[in-house]
């Protein structure tokens, strides 16, 4: 075990996956001689050569396209969106080939897109959007989200073996803000749920940063004993872990970062009403950020994050329902 | 650097280059693959009347030339990304008839089983990828593989074929820019046929887009692509070109579309005149002209391609279509799926340059 931040268990993850599949290349901008703008791919063309730390051209359907092409002929790509918010530029590439190849010719498509997402740092429209939802509405692509250090490790490595095309969002905001004991060497972290913290009261489910904030406000919840689920997977969704922990509180509240409509909460929520509603004792409950762009002023900004007042005050009223 | 060469001929001709490097057989197999697409596609439009083609029916009719002259210079272990218009190429790499008639009519033997359909297909097991409606998305596709060749140092080659239309997409622009940046062994076929569903060329770009290959740093050359041999001859410059690491090329196969952009289509907004001054450019008529004057019989070989039809036909027709309880399966793969070795299959090169091991 290694104290590592989620950066750099990120970067410890593709780092050991390449020293042991040659097939592995990262393709990106300014990946290489500058080391990524969040510095996770510091030093690595020092050590694999520019041929597998690739500086792209600004060209975010290029950098996917092309990585489809270096699949299908046996390369593993992973692919780095400077931010995630730049995936609308390659967004067909990802939608429309990736996804669709395997299940219209049987062709797989092994490529992680790896998506610095979210917002809290006054990163305006362009630099915090939370896109996971649209890929969860496309079929053919897993969609991961890691909230720890360890886990930001093993789902990368998982991802980068699974032959399947997987967008694997990376909070930004956890970057170094989240620390924790990493596993050495080689391991996978499976496409499943995890319990952060049990409980018997009430169910908190959310997924990357979100997770943090669920865990801080329902640490001393008057005196309620509130568990919390990390979903790490939005497709394939956990719905076991999921359906057990609402059969054991009975109430549920979700989280999401992810503007409200049709976010992952949303289908989570569905998938409630669907296979628990005899389960429940109380309404499903849903944190998320309001239907507008992320704006770029603190003020403004932290006003549509969920925070962890918004959580706990939401949190409270399910458990006096 | 870019080069113009081989203006689309005036009329049938009888001056055109033969390739030195073609044999008469090859000539001959050019032929027969040229009326093997015609032959079956026909025949597809006729089951489109009949009703056992669903949706629309799409085809390359009197551009067979494009994709059999281009492919046919293709190596086994060469890498194809096939337009709709270009059926003659997964001919040549080896997909039969009855698979092909079977995916128009969406059986569970077609190429595709079934999940997708017409010419929207890329048989793995002959080293084809198959493309999607966003034309130019292959492009990018194509050149990811070359990519791929270089960095592990393979003697292989990509190419993809798209239409006038595509080149208006950011697609061809970040795909010929990243094949000229890296200088990859790709070859991109665009495939000039004048309109673009029902959009003109004069309203789809300012500048011939054959002219942008020298901004991207490659050479861009234009063919007649009613000319098999011609675009078998640039092809295989071109390739040679990618093998000997100097780069992508850009070939402009100036053709003609003979029919609507698909069977719905009656093709009301293309003058007459353009069509009959086309038709008599008809590139199975100038091949076959060509190979009458050196002596040889297309009579038996026509019979041969119209037996293959129906016989491809017959086996279709006996194919099921696919199971309902299947369509949400095969969604992701999974290890148990088929094994690596079809994955990575190469494809026929039935060219005699790489039977003398030329490949």
């Amino acid at each position: 075990m290694a104290t590592m931040t989620y950066l750099q268990a990120i970067s410890d993850g593709l780092r050991q996956e390449m020293r042991k599949d040659e097939r592995v290349l990262l393709m990106g901008e300014d990946i290489g001689v500058f080391g990524g703008a969040f510095k996770v791919t510091d030093g690595f063309i020092e050590e694999f050569g520019a041929g597998r730390v690739m500086d792209t051209p600004l060209a975010e359907a290029g950098i996917v396209g092309t990585a489809v092409g270096a699949a299908v002929v046996g390369l593993r790509p992973v692919c780095e969106m400077q931010f995630a918010d730049f995936i609308s530029c390659g967004f067909d590439q990802l939608v429309n080939v990736a996804a669709k190849m395997y299940y219209r010719q049987g062709l797989p498509v092994n490529i992680t897109v790896r998506l610095p997402s979210g917002g809290g740092f006054s990163g305006g429209p362009f630099h915090s959007q939370n896109p996971e939802a649209w890929f969860m509405h496309a079929p053919g692509l897993k969609v991961v989200a890691p909230s720890t250090a360890d886990d930001a490790k093993g789902l990368l490595i998982r991802a980068i073996r699974d032959r399947n095309p997987v967008v694997y969002l990376e909070h930004k905001h956890l970057y170094r803000r989240v620390k924790g004991e990493v596993r050495e060497g080689l391991y996978e972290t499976p496409f499943t749920a995890r319990v952060a913290r049990e409980g018997s009261d009430l169910t908190v489910i959310a997924y990357g940063a979100m997770v943090h904030t669920a865990l801080e406000a329902t640490e001393d919840l008057d005196g309620a004993s509130v568990e919390v689920v990390d979903l790490r997977s939005l497709v394939p969704l956990d719905e076991e872990a999921i359906l057990a922990s609402v059969r054991k509180t009975s109430k549920v509240l979700i989280v999401d970062e992810a503007n409200e409509t049709c976010a992952a909460g949303a289908q989570v929520a569905a998938l409630i009403a669907e296979k628990a509603f005899e389960d429940l004792d109380g309404p499903v409950r849903r944190v998320a950020t309001p239907d507008v762009p992320i704006p770029f002023s603190p003020p403004l900004e932290q006003a549509l994050l969920p925070s962890v007042d918004r959580v706990k005050e939401a949190a409270r009223e399910l458990l006096e329902y | 650097m870019a080069t113009r060469t081989a203006r689309p001929a005036e009329s049938t001709d009888s001056a055109a280059a033969v390739s030195e490097h073609l044999t008469l057989d090859d000539r001959i197999a050019l032929l027969r693959y040229m009326l093997l697409m015609r032959g079956l596609e026909e025949r597809a439009m006729n089951l489109y009347r009949q009703g056992k083609v669903p949706g629309s029916f799409y085809d390359g009719h009197g551009q067979e030339a494009v994709s059999v002259g281009a492919a046919f210079a293709m190596g086994p272990h060469d890498r194809l990304c096939v337009l709709h218009r270009d059926l003659g190429a997964h001919l040549i790499r080896g997909v039969t008839p009855a698979r092909v008639l079977a995916q128009y009519m969406g059986r569970a033997g077609g190429v595709t089983g079934g999940r997708d359909g017409n010419v929207h297909f890329g048989d793995y097991r002959v080293g084809c990828v198959g493309m999607v409606s966003m034309l130019p998305d292959m492009m990018l596709v194509a050149t990811g593989m070359a990519m791929a060749f270089k960095l592990r140092g393979e003697q292989r080659c990509a190419i993809t074929w798209f239409g006038d239309g595509s080149t208006s997409r950011g697609d061809f622009h970040e795909a010929m820019n990243w094949a000229g940046v890296q200088r990859l062994p790709v070859v991109f076929v665009l495939e000039n046929n004048q309109y673009a569903y029902s959009t003109p060329t004069r309203e789809q770009y300012a500048v011939d887009p054959v002219e942008r290959a020298q901004a991207y740093g490659f050479p861009g050359i234009s063919v007649d692509g009613n000319d098999a041999e011609a675009m078998f001859e640039a092809t295989r410059v071109a390739r040679e070109r990618a093998l000997a690491g100097e780069g992508p090329t850009l070939l402009e196969a100036v053709t003609m579309r003979m029919h609507g952009h698909a069977a719905h289509d009656d093709m009301k907004y293309v003058p007459k005149e353009q069509v009959e001054e086309w038709r008599k450019k008809d590139p199975i008529d100038r091949l076959e002209a060509r190979l009458r004057e050196a002596g040889v019989d297309t009579g038996p070989l026509r019979e041969e391609v119209r037996a293959a039809v129906d016989a491809g036909t017959e086996e279709a027709l006996a194919m099921p279509m696919p199971d309902p309880a299947t369509a949400t399966d095969r969604l992701f793969f999974e290890p148990t799926d088929p094994d690596e070795e079809l994955l990575t299959a190469d494809g026929a090169a039935p060219w005699s340059g790489f039977a003398e091991g030329g490949a």
